[in-house]
């Protein structure tokens, strides 16, 4: 069993929890993740390290409730348990030798480009941090992300924050502008990583982006996380989850991605009482 | 006077087409009239060809005589003198080709049923409370065991009867590696595993699941931060081999690793009240022809598909699966097409498979395996319409540990180099067997590595 040691909304669907892990917490690099399974009857879920705290032997995950796993997950609270925590999993990015980088993250996919983002600042490449939003109240870690940058552009779809379009159109300005990176981070939605790739393949900056498919365990035995990566077949639990940008074939994981669309309703439908009683449970449990 | 029918007493089973709708165990194997029946056919020959044929050399007349006299719990405990996993045993060896094939009694007719008395017996034992193994004193000295499979369990189990601290690490959540990932419910009940594990940790094996040696640890952490003396990595053959053809990527197709573990590990039978699901349609077609194909086919057949093929390229004589699961597999309407080989698979506008074009093939001469080499027959393309694909051709080693672990050697398939006398890898202190070693073999093969392993960890550790 793992603890939660800390939970705090980040805003009304996203939430922060660091959990007791401390091998996990000892290892775990930017751009590895890990699967979590919130009780007996739970699906393994891969989540990325979003943070580690090695003294305290924690490590910190950011979801958003948008699933039956995900709403399972956060009707635990501080000092309630995980059963099953395992990691850290998958390569580690590749970010030696990186100077002047951009580093892009839309929606949820911010959590995961921080840790990216911090670690180059900490290593002294000059970052600039693109990051996009829907409107103003789901942003996340804009402290955070100030400390690790050295320009910080934020976006949202519907100009709440005066910054009107997609993190494409900052990006493109920069370069339009003349900004020279040696490589491009792009982590988010699939679509997002794709628009993405598809400016920066004009300009010929190497872009890395990273995966987030169905998986089971996380380890290269099932194959269920399979991508193709430059015409070859790879599993993204141990071959990635970072790849070349330029080289996946982007409409595959689009339709991989939906493959249990109806089945994840039925989950979230069928067990939706049942998710009101674990509530309730915990409520009393805590009162 | 000994049993002289030529015959082996049929256990008793669910009609297949009962069976075919559920999970519960197929076999219900033999009462104690039964199994002491089928005893009496043991001639108790002086000298034992059976347990040459027994990877891990069960003192098989031995346990049969006991049988015969209704000394059940003592029948048990020689089994468990040699073997950790009898109820396992019992119910998966190949014993076709193991004991029972060397079997006097199988010259003229058939062999003792030699996998349903041993099954019996640990049944019998389980429910009747068998008391654990007693391990020799403490000695102080730890071993760390990768996987919890049949290599691990079997290396772990003889080591700690040894005296030795033993700790198993696991990568997934719950111990037993294949026999809970793999084997389906239906052929090797999980309650079964995890009483067969509960023994070992009984006489105090440590499991710790969760932990994935290469990732959370290494193999030199081990030995050289966490006071471990030795390693033995039974860490299985868990990377499943694809066809290399176009359509694998489509939704509905699986790996047979990935179709099992949602079904066997995950439940998803019991899906939506457990959270995995599992996809099957009306029409599945198994690409393979060995054990796991047809697991997988089964299985298939068993969540509601209507037909369920086994789409094989050779012929059905050349299939590695065991007789008795290509048996139980017909019995329960599995469609055999053989001599056929899939070339592609093809999707719907919404990337899900639509059909599967296959070619028929012919045997020609034999390859390097000994089996005919199949042949495509000119002209023979066609089209088979099905919506579910599961890929069961085989499985390599998982290369985590090779990867994180300097200085191990290992084939250029991926299997780890080893001594096979001992199991010995080319790494100080770190041993290794099963499927990690050989490729994907069975279970009693990879129990047998691990007590080679347990007997040369045992030796470096006491000089």
């Amino acid at each position: 069993m793992y603890r939660i040691v800390t939970k705090r909304p980040l805003h009304e669907t996203v939430t922060l929890m660091e959990v007791e892990a401390p091998y996990i917490a000892k290892k775990a690099k930017p751009g590895q993740f890990i699967i979590l399974r919130v009780d007996e009857n739970g699906e393994r879920v891969p989540l990325t390290v979003a943070g580690t705290d090695a003294a305290r032997g924690t490590v910190t995950i950011i979801y958003q409730k948008v699933g039956y796993t995900t709403k399972r997950l956060d009707v635990l609270n501080e000092g309630d348990s995980i059963l099953d925590f395992v990691g850290p999993l998958g390569v580690a990015s590749h970010l030696d030798g990186m100077k002047k980088v951009a580093v892009i993250g839309g929606g949820l996919g911010v959590a995961i480009a921080y840790p990216q983002a911090k670690a180059l600042h900490d290593m002294g490449a000059e970052v600039d941090v693109i990051v996009g939003f829907r409107n103003t109240d789901l942003m996340i870690l804009m402290d955070e992300l100030k400390a690790a940058s050295t320009n910080l552009y934020v976006m949202t779809d519907d100009g709440s924050n005066g910054h009107k379009g997609f993190v494409t159109s900052a990006l493109e300005e920069q370069l339009k502008a003349g900004k020279e990176y040696d490589h491009v981070i792009a982590i988010g939605p699939l679509v997002m990583m794709r628009a993405v790739c598809n400016i920066t393949k004009q300009y010929n900056i190497p872009t890395v982006i990273s995966m987030n498919p169905i998986m089971i365990d996380g380890t290269g035995m099932c194959g269920c996380c399979r991508v193709t990566v430059g015409g070859e077949m790879k599993f993204a639990c141990v071959d990635g989850p970072d790849f070349d940008g330029f080289q996946v074939d982007w409409d595959e994981a689009i339709a991989r991605g939906k493959m249990y669309r109806k089945e994840e309703a039925e989950s979230l439908e069928c067990k939706a009482c049942n998710l009101q009683n674990v509530e309730l449970q915990a409520k009393r449990g805590g009162n | 006077m000994p049993n002289m029918r030529l015959t082996k007493l049929p256990a008793r089973e669910q009609d297949p087409n009962i069976r075919n709708c559920n999970f519960e165990e197929v076999s219900q194997g033999y009462d104690e009239a039964m199994a002491v029946d089928e005893a009496k056919r043991c001639l108790n020959c002086k000298h034992k060809p059976c347990v040459s044929g027994c990877p891990v050399n069960v003192r098989i007349p031995e346990f049969i005589q006991l049988v015969i006299e209704e000394k059940f719990m003592e029948a048990y405990e020689v089994i468990r003198s040699t073997n950790a996993l009898p109820a396992v045993c019992g119910r998966v060896c190949p014993q076709e080709t193991q004991c029972e094939e060397k079997c006097v009694r199988g010259i003229k007719g058939e062999p003792v049923g030699i996998g349903r008395l041993e099954r019996f017996v640990a049944d019998y034992a389980m429910a009747h409370g068998a008391q654990p193994a007693k391990p020799l004193p403490d000695n102080g000295k730890k071993v760390a065991i990768v996987g919890s499979g049949p290599a691990g369990l079997t290396c772990a189990g003889d080591l700690r009867k040894l005296g030795y601290e033993v700790t198993i690490f696991e990568a997934l959540h719950t111990p037993g590696g294949v026999l809970v990932y793999g084997i389906p419910e239906f052929r090797l009940p999980k309650q079964l595993v995890r009483d067969e594990i509960k023994t070992l940790e009984d006489i105090g094996v440590k499991i710790e699941t969760n932990m994935v040696v290469g990732r959370s640890i290494t193999l030199d952490e081990l030995l050289n931060e966490e006071g471990y003396s030795a390693v033995f990595v039974g860490s299985g053959a868990g990377l499943p081999r694809f066809q290399c053809i176009p359509g694998e990527n489509l939704n509905g197709v699986y790996s047979a690793n990935e179709f099992l573990t949602r079904i066997n590990l995950m439940k998803a039978y019991h899906f939506p009240e457990v959270d995995t699901p599992v996809q099957v349609g009306k029409n599945t077609a198994v690409v393979g022809g060995g054990n796991v194909a047809m697991d997988a086919a089964r299985s298939a057949k068993r969540l509601g598909a209507e037909n369920v093929y086994i789409v094989y390229r050779r012929g059905e004589a050349e299939m590695p699966a065991r007789v008795e699961e290509v048996h139980h597999a017909k019995e329960e309407g599995i469609i055999f097409k053989m001599l056929t080989n899939p070339t592609e698979i093809l999707g719907d506008e919404n990337g899900h498979v639509k059909g599967m074009t296959c070619v028929e093939m012919e045997l020609g001469e034999p390859d390097a395996s000994g089996r005919r080499r199949p042949v495509v027959k000119a002209g023979s393309e066609h089209t088979i319409d099905v919506d579910t694909v599961v890929i069961a051709i085989g499985n390599s080693p998982n290369p985590l540990i090779k990867n994180t672990t300097p200085g191990l050697a290992t084939e250029k398939w991926g299997g780890i180099i080893v001594d096979e006398a001992t199991g010995k890898t080319s790494r100080e202190h770190v041993y290794a067997g099963g499927d990690t070693v050989t490729g994907a073999a069975t279970v009693i093969l990879a129990m047998g590595a691990g007590k080679t392993a347990a007997q040369a960890i045992h030796e470096e550790l006491s000089k």
